[in-house]
């Protein structure tokens, strides 16, 4: 450390009294106070090369936090952090807008799936979409207590910040806000520290604990951010919002599964959104049915909105409490994997 | 003045003593501590294997014991700060025959701690990755900085002021070694001869290295800390945060250092040296720190429990009754309460006492660490039931390692570096004694001749 001492006592200090060590005299008593720029000793090993070895020392070991910013300029590493992900190009609306995809969740009609007695189905299509590694729950379906009693179900994907915790924190990039507003993670760079998993306040994210139960036609899924499959030991995967599938003008997982049309998937840009069977205008349907975000107060700015509800659309009594477990169809299909609790 | 060279002989001859001479027993507990090093590398390759489901981490609870380790690690690491360079800067004389032991920690704690970080990482093969697509923004990379930036810095500051002794070694000892000793010293001092010119350069270096330090060491701690408190972590969240990891490091570096200096004391025979007055002053001091961690502790929960504001009831039902209570409860009373009242009755205010409260706080201090990182992550943030988590046999055989390595490079130290800063030691003897005579000085002229700095 401290290039100062180096670079400071090796100044004009010294080359002055280089000059006064004409009349050196060796046999100065050490015991004595020595004023400043006295006498002293210039022959063998001096003060000026023995500041130059501490120096230069020091120095040698003073670039190892700074090498990203040298490797950078050398152009050895990549010019910006965010850039090098294996990623498609952006969507865009016919007039050349990039689209900002949102997701529209309507609580009116989401019951958990209790009319059909089955595990809910939105993460049931993700898990099997995703090949989504046992147990995660890239949507998850939270039965939360209402203020007055009883509950409702909220299908909980990735919220998709505009001001993401998550990305903020991570050390490597691995982590990134897309043009089309989405968060996507590169878990060919990720390297498991999990300060993302810290840093979101809506709990989604998720690890990979152990090798996770991956069935064969996994492997034969091309990897890029935007399909994270198959997934990778040792990284972090949350919902990516599929916006392979909406360039190609299908709708995620989650929408196509839900049997009650409860979840809204659009473009802000052209303020759009379909639940598949209906399109509605994004910003009307958002005011008119007073959406809100999830904790909103911290800022975050989610991509995801609720209108409130808890399933009266479709017929659910808000105090029939409980749903079905979510269950992972990859153990029978994927020997000698192992799988772990949340 | 024959007495006072008798008295440098015999230090000359306490600070070589631990290269010359060792025995069975050292050699044992090195073997010992190999072999508990040599089981956490097991572990370790158990975890590399099967990756981190060997531990009791999980998605809702995912940083845990190696975490809590690495703080406190990071922490110890400032009992050289404290010790070498604020003492110094406040002129403590009596700190001299610690500074080096202290400044010893510094480097082995640093570099214990930094392991632990890449330990918990999912994929420590991609760790160079932090250097080539490092983020400014994220905490973990000031973190790197930081933890990198200081431990160049306390590696020189443990250097530059044992250039002196280990010119005393090189000379004492030449001929009388091995010859990779022998190269070592010489290397190492470079060309030190106690010149008026090198003394002066040494004065200056050690002046500047000493408050540049001190910045350093703070902004360590407090970007550590930063890690949690730039979540939205309700535990976390709090602007004390720096101040009150930097005092906690501060405190636990203490008690560190007053345990392995009651085992070197032991085991080198330093008693003529570091006395009970080094033990008590450090007590002291250690007893000031506690009052500090009270008046943060209080500080903190204060401000946080008046207003109870959502997912703080839960915290501190965790930490005060419920799972956490005994833990959190033996780090305020038995880490924080004890050493103060250990340091204020007489009767305790001894060597036994300071080291009995040291063993406490450095406990409790791990503990305290370890209850800020799982009950941080252990307050639900969407509607579940709260996660557990139990550190398994892999993240305790590690933190077991972690020890011992700590053990080992400071045990490994002790028998190639001097363990006593000699010249300051002696520089300090001398001003006390009086002023220092011509003949001893014209019989010495190498290594120990210092002008005050």
């Amino acid at each position: 450390m401290c290039p100062p001492t180096g670079e400071v006592d090796d100044g004009p200090e010294m080359d002055l009294e280089e000059s006064e060590r004409a009349t050196a005299d060796r046999d100065v008593d050490p015991g004595e106070a020595i004023p400043p720029y006295a006498v002293t000793d210039g022959s063998q090993f001096g003060r000026r090369r023995f500041l130059r070895v501490l120096g230069l020392g020091t120095l040698a070991v003073v670039p190892v936090p700074i090498l990203p910013e040298l490797m950078r300029v050398a152009g050895l590493a990549e010019g910006q952090p965010h850039q090098g992900h294996d990623m498609g190009e952006p969507a865009r609306a016919r007039d050349g807008r990039i689209r900002q995809w949102t997701m529209i969740i309507d609580l009116r009609s989401c019951d958990g799936c209790q009319s059909v007695g089955q595990p809910p189905r939105c993460t049931a299509a993700c898990i099997e979409g995703h090949f989504a590694p046992e147990p995660m729950e890239w949507i998850e379906v939270f039965e939360a207590e209402l203020p007055g009693g009883g509950t409702q179900f909220i299908p909980t994907p990735c919220q998709q910040c505009q001001n993401p915790p998550c990305v903020n924190v991570c050390p490597v990039g691995a982590t990134f806000s897309t043009p089309e507003g989405t968060v996507l993670i590169d878990q060919e760079r990720c390297i498991g520290c999990r300060i993302c998993m810290a840093a979101c306040p809506y709990d989604r994210r998720f690890f990979n604990w152990g090798d996770a139960p991956i069935p064969p036609e996994a492997l034969l899924a091309d990897y890029s951010p935007e399909h994270q499959v198959p997934a990778k030991k040792g990284t972090v995967m949350k919902c990516d919002f599929c916006p392979d599938m909406a360039r190609t003008g299908t709708l995620p997982y989650c929408v196509q599964g839900c049997p009650n049309r409860a979840i809204y998937y659009g473009d802000l840009e052209e303020d759009v959104a379909t639940n598949g069977r209906v399109v509605v205008s994004a910003s009307r349907f958002l005011a008119e049915n007073d959406a809100y975000r999830l904790k909103e107060d911290l800022g975050t700015k989610p991509r995801v909105y609720y209108i409130p509800g808890h399933g009266e659309a479709v017929g659910r009594d808000v105090f029939t409490p409980d749903r079905q477990p979510t269950e992972w169809p990859w153990m029978e299909w994927a020997e000698g994997a192992v799988t772990w609790q949340r | 003045m024959a007495a006072l060279s008798e008295w440098h002989g015999r230090l000359e001859e306490t600070a070589l003593a631990p290269v010359r001479r060792t025995g069975l027993r050292y050699w044992a507990l090195v073997a010992f501590l190999l072999a508990v090093i040599g089981w956490g590398a097991y572990a370790y390759s158990v975890q590399l294997r099967d990756g981190l489901v060997v531990t009791g981490m999980r998605d809702r609870i995912s940083w845990g014991l190696y975490i809590a380790t690495f703080v406190f690690f990071i922490g110890i690491s400032h009992a050289g700060t404290l010790i070498s360079a604020i003492l110094r800067v406040s002129q403590a004389r009596w700190r001299t025959p610690v500074t080096r032991m202290a400044e010893f920690i510094t480097v082995v704690a640093l570099v214990c701690g930094a392991s632990f970080v890449i330990i918990d990482l999912g994929r420590p093969d991609r760790v160079l990755n932090v250097f080539i697509y490092g983020r400014w923004q994220s905490p973990i990379i000031w973190d790197v900085l930081a933890i990198t930036t200081y431990l160049t810095a306390s590696i020189t500051y443990l250097f530059v002021p044992m250039i002196p002794d280990l010119a005393l070694f090189r000379d004492r000892l030449a001929g009388r070694t091995s010859r990779w000793r022998g190269w070592l010293y010489r290397v190492l001092a470079i060309g030190w001869n106690g010149s008026a010119a090198q003394r002066r350069s040494l004065a200056s270096a050690i002046g500047v290295l000493m408050i540049l330090i001190i910045p350093i060491a703070v902004s360590v701690h407090t970007v550590v800390s930063w890690i949690f408190a730039m979540t939205l972590r309700v535990p976390w969240n709090s602007a004390l945060f720096g101040a009150f990891f930097v005092a906690g490091a501060i405190f636990s570096g203490i008690a560190i250092l007053i345990i392995v200096m009651a085992i070197l004391r032991r085991a080198y025979h330093l008693h003529e040296y570091v006395t009970e007055k080094h033990f008590v002053n450090l007590g002291f001091l250690m007893a000031a720190f506690a009052a500090i961690m009270i008046y943060a502790n209080i500080s903190e929960l204060l401000v946080h429990g008046y207003k109870l504001e959502e997912g703080v009831e839960f915290h501190f039902r965790q930490i005060f009754l419920a799972e956490f209570a005994p833990l959190f409860w033996f780090y305020l009373l038995g880490g924080l309460v004890a050493p103060i009242v250990i340091a204020l009755l007489p009767a305790t205010r001894n060597i036994r006492g300071m080291v009995v409260a040291s063993v406490l706080v450095t406990v409790a201090m791990w503990i305290e660490r370890y209850v800020i990182v799982v009950t941080g992550l252990h307050v639900p943030l969407m509607p579940y039931e709260p996660a557990s988590y139990a550190p398994t046999w892999v993240e305790w055989s590690l933190l077991a390692a972690g020890l011992a390595l700590f053990a080992l490079l400071i045990t490994v130290f002790t028998k190639i570096f001097p363990i006593i800063a000699v010249w300051e030691v002696a520089e300090d003897h001398e001003a006390m004694v009086g002023a220092p005579g011509a003949a001893r000085r014209a019989a010495r002229p190498a290594a120990l001749e210092t002008q005050d700095v």
